[in-house]
C-alpha cells in the first residue's frame, strides 16, 4: 500500500507514470523524463516533493540542540534563513542530510526525505533533551519550482491563489511564512527556484495555477538527472551510514570555526575536513556510448580503486556522467565496466552542469 | 500507438517486417519503448554477423535501464540505422518507421510467419504489464 499525496488526481490526469518512491507514489516522468529535464533547465518545471516530512524543534534549548545534532552550524543563521546540513553518527556516518530553516531563535523548521525518515526520527527523538520539543507539520504538501522562470512564476501563481509573498527580492536560502505556507529559495536542480510548503488541501489549485503559466510537471527521473547535473549527492545512492560526509561530496556541510561547538560525529569529522577521509568522491564522464550505472567498478591500471554511486545520462552534455567514491586520487582518466566491458572515464569537474550553461 | 498490420513481433518486444526483397527489418515495439522512456543510447549489431534466433545483438539504453535487443529468428546482419548514432529518440517518436534498428537476411522466411501477429502481441503486451 502506496501514500498517494494531495496531488495523485492531478498527476493520474495529467498520464504520469507512478512508481513507488519509499512508500509514497509519486510520478517518475509524465511522458518524457528528457524533455521535463530540459523545461527546467530553459523555463519551469514543477514537482510534487510532498514526500518530504516536516518537522519544528521549538524550544528556549532549540539553538543549542540543533548546534549539536548537525553537522552544520545553525548559529550563522539570521530569522527566515536555511542551510544544508548533515546528521552524523559519533563515527561520522552520516543519518541523514537535511535543510533546515531558522524561523526565529526557538523555532526550527527541518525537511526530512522519505527515504529515511523513520530512522532520522528515531534518531533525533533519541538524542532530545530538555527544552525542545519536536512538532510534527502534517496535512500539508510540497511542491518545488525550479527553472530560470519558477519564481515569477511561483509569485505569480501565489498571487493568484489570494496570497501575496513576494519572492522575487528573496535572497538564496532564504525563507517567507505566510500562514501555513513555507517558501523558500532553494531547490535540487542546480537553477533559481523555490520549495513551498502549503495546506494540502490547496495542492491542486497551486499546480493549476503554476500550469496555466506553462510551468511543466516533472518527475522522479528529471529530479534525478538534474540533481546529478548539478553534481548533488542523493541519499541511499552518494550517501549512507558507513561513510562521512567527506566521503560523499557533501564536506562542506561540516562547520568547524566555532572550536567549542561538541556536534555529534566531531572528532572523527573535524580531522577529515581537514586530512581526507579514506575515500572521497569524483565526477566522471563517459566519452564513449553507454552508461554509467551505479555499482559499476572504477578502475586505474588495472586496479579497482572504488565504484559509481549514481550514473544517468547528462541531456546538457549529451553523454553519460557519474559521481563515484574512490579510494585514489589520480587525475586524467580511468576506466569505468560499462556492460561488462572496460571503458575510458574522465575526470570532471563538479557540478558537470555549471549554473546557467543550459541556456548559453 | 497504433501498430502497422503487416508487422509480427516476438516475446522479447521486437517487430518484425519481411520487406519485399525476402530481408526482413526489426524495431522495438512502441510498448517497449515506453516502458524503457527517453532512449539516449542504441547500440546496433556489426554488418554481416551471422545470429541465431533469440541471441542479443543489440542494446538499447534509456536514462532509466539497459536492454537487450534478440535477433527474432536466424540469419545475417544486412544493414543497421546509421541515424540512431545521433537521434537515439527517433525510437520512441516513430517505434515503427524511422527509429528501425537493422535489417537481416533471414536463414528461413518461414520462420518469420511463427512470431505473433499484431493482435496477438497487443494482448501479449497489456499481460506482461
Amino acid at each position: 500500500m502506496t501514500i498517494q499525496t494531495a496531488l495523485h488526481q492531478v498527476h493520474l490526469d495529467g498520464a504520469a507514470k507512478l512508481v513507488d518512491f519509499s512508500g509514497f507514489s509519486l510520478p517518475l516522468h509524465y511522458g518524457s523524463v528528457i524533455d521535463e529535464h530540459q523545461a527546467v533547465r530553459e523555463s519551469a518545471g514543477m514537482f510534487d516533493l510532498s514526500h518530504l516530512y516536516i518537522i519544528e524543534a521549538i524550544g528556549h534549548k532549540a539553538t543549542h540542540w540543533l548546534r549539536i545534532l548537525l553537522s552544520n552550524d545553525v548559529a550563522k543563521l539570521t530569522d527566515g534563513h536555511g542551510l544544508y546540513s548533515c546528521l552524523c553518527r559519533e563515527d561520522g556516518g552520516v543519518v541523514d542530510d537535511l535543510l533546515v530553516f531558522r524561523v526565529d531563535e526557538y523555532r526550527y523548521r527541518l525537511y526530512i526525505d522519505a527515504a529515511r525518515r523513520e530512522k532520522t526520527l528515531a534518531w533525533i527523538t533519541a538524542h532530545l533533551t530538555r527544552g525542545v520539543e519536536i512538532v510534527h507539520i502534517t496535512n500539508t504538501a510540497v511542491v518545488a519550482v525550479q527553472g530560470p522562470d519558477a519564481v515569477g512564476c511561483a509569485e505569480t501563481a501565489i498571487k493568484a491563489l489570494g496570497l501575496s509573498l513576494p519572492l522575487a527580492d528573496l535572497p538564496r536560502f532564504a525563507a517567507r511564512q505566510d500562514g501555513s505556507w513555507f517558501v523558500s529559495r532553494t531547490g535540487y536542480t542546480g537553477e533559481d527556484g523555490v520549495e513551498i510548503s502549503l495546506p494540502s488541501h490547496l495542492a491542486a489549485a497551486l499546480w493549476q495555477a503554476l500550469s496555466a503559466l506553462d510551468v511543466k510537471p516533472a518527475g522522479l527521473g528529471a529530479r534525478d538527472t538534474l540533481r546529478l547535473e548539478a553534481g548533488f549527492s542523493s541519499y541511499g545512492q552518494d550517501i549512507d551510514e558507513r561513510h562521512t560526509p567527506c566521503e560523499s561530496g557533501i564536506d562542506s556541510t561540516i562547520d568547524i570555526d566555532d572550536e567549542k561547538r561538541p556536534f555529534v560525529g566531531r572528532e572523527v569529522l573535524e580531522d577529515q575536513k581537514m586530512f581526507g577521509g579514506q575515500f572521497f568522491q569524483i565526477g566522471l564522464t563517459l566519452d564513449g556510448p553507454g552508461m554509467l550505472r551505479r555499482g559499476a567498478a572504477v578502475e586505474l591500471v588495472g586496479q579497482t580503486i572504488g565504484s559509481i554511486t549514481s550514473g544517468s545520462f547528462s541531456p546538457v552534455r549529451g553523454a553519460s556522467i557519474g559521481l563515484a567514491r574512490v579510494s585514489r586520487k589520480f587525475t586524467g582518466s580511468c576506466d569505468v565496466t560499462v556492460r561488462g566491458r572496460l571503458q575510458p572515464a574522465r575526470i570532471t569537474s563538479v557540478p558537470f552542469v555549471p549554473h546557467g550553461l543550459a541556456r548559453e | 500507438m497504433d501498430i502497422p498490420g503487416d508487422l509480427k513481433f516476438a516475446p522479447s518486444h521486437e517487430w518484425v517486417r519481411v520487406e519485399d526483397d525476402g530481408t526482413i527489418t526489426i524495431g522495438i515495439s512502441g510498448h517497449a519503448q515506453e516502458q524503457l522512456g527517453d532512449l539516449v543510447f542504441v547500440e546496433t549489431p556489426e554488418i554481416d554477423h551471422q545470429c541465431e534466433a533469440e541471441e542479443g545483438i543489440a542494446v538499447v539504453e534509456s536514462v532509466k535501464a539497459a536492454s537487450d535487443i534478440y535477433a527474432p529468428v536466424a540469419g545475417k546482419v544486412t544493414d543497421t540505422n546509421a541515424q540512431l548514432g545521433d537521434s537515439p529518440e527517433l525510437v520512441n517518436s516513430d517505434p515503427y518507421g524511422e527509429g528501425w534498428i537493422f535489417k537481416m537476411q533471414p536463414d528461413d522466411l518461414e520462420e518469420v510467419e511463427k512470431l505473433m501477429d499484431p493482435d496477438d502481441y497487443e494482448s501479449f503486451a497489456e499481460a506482461a504489464e
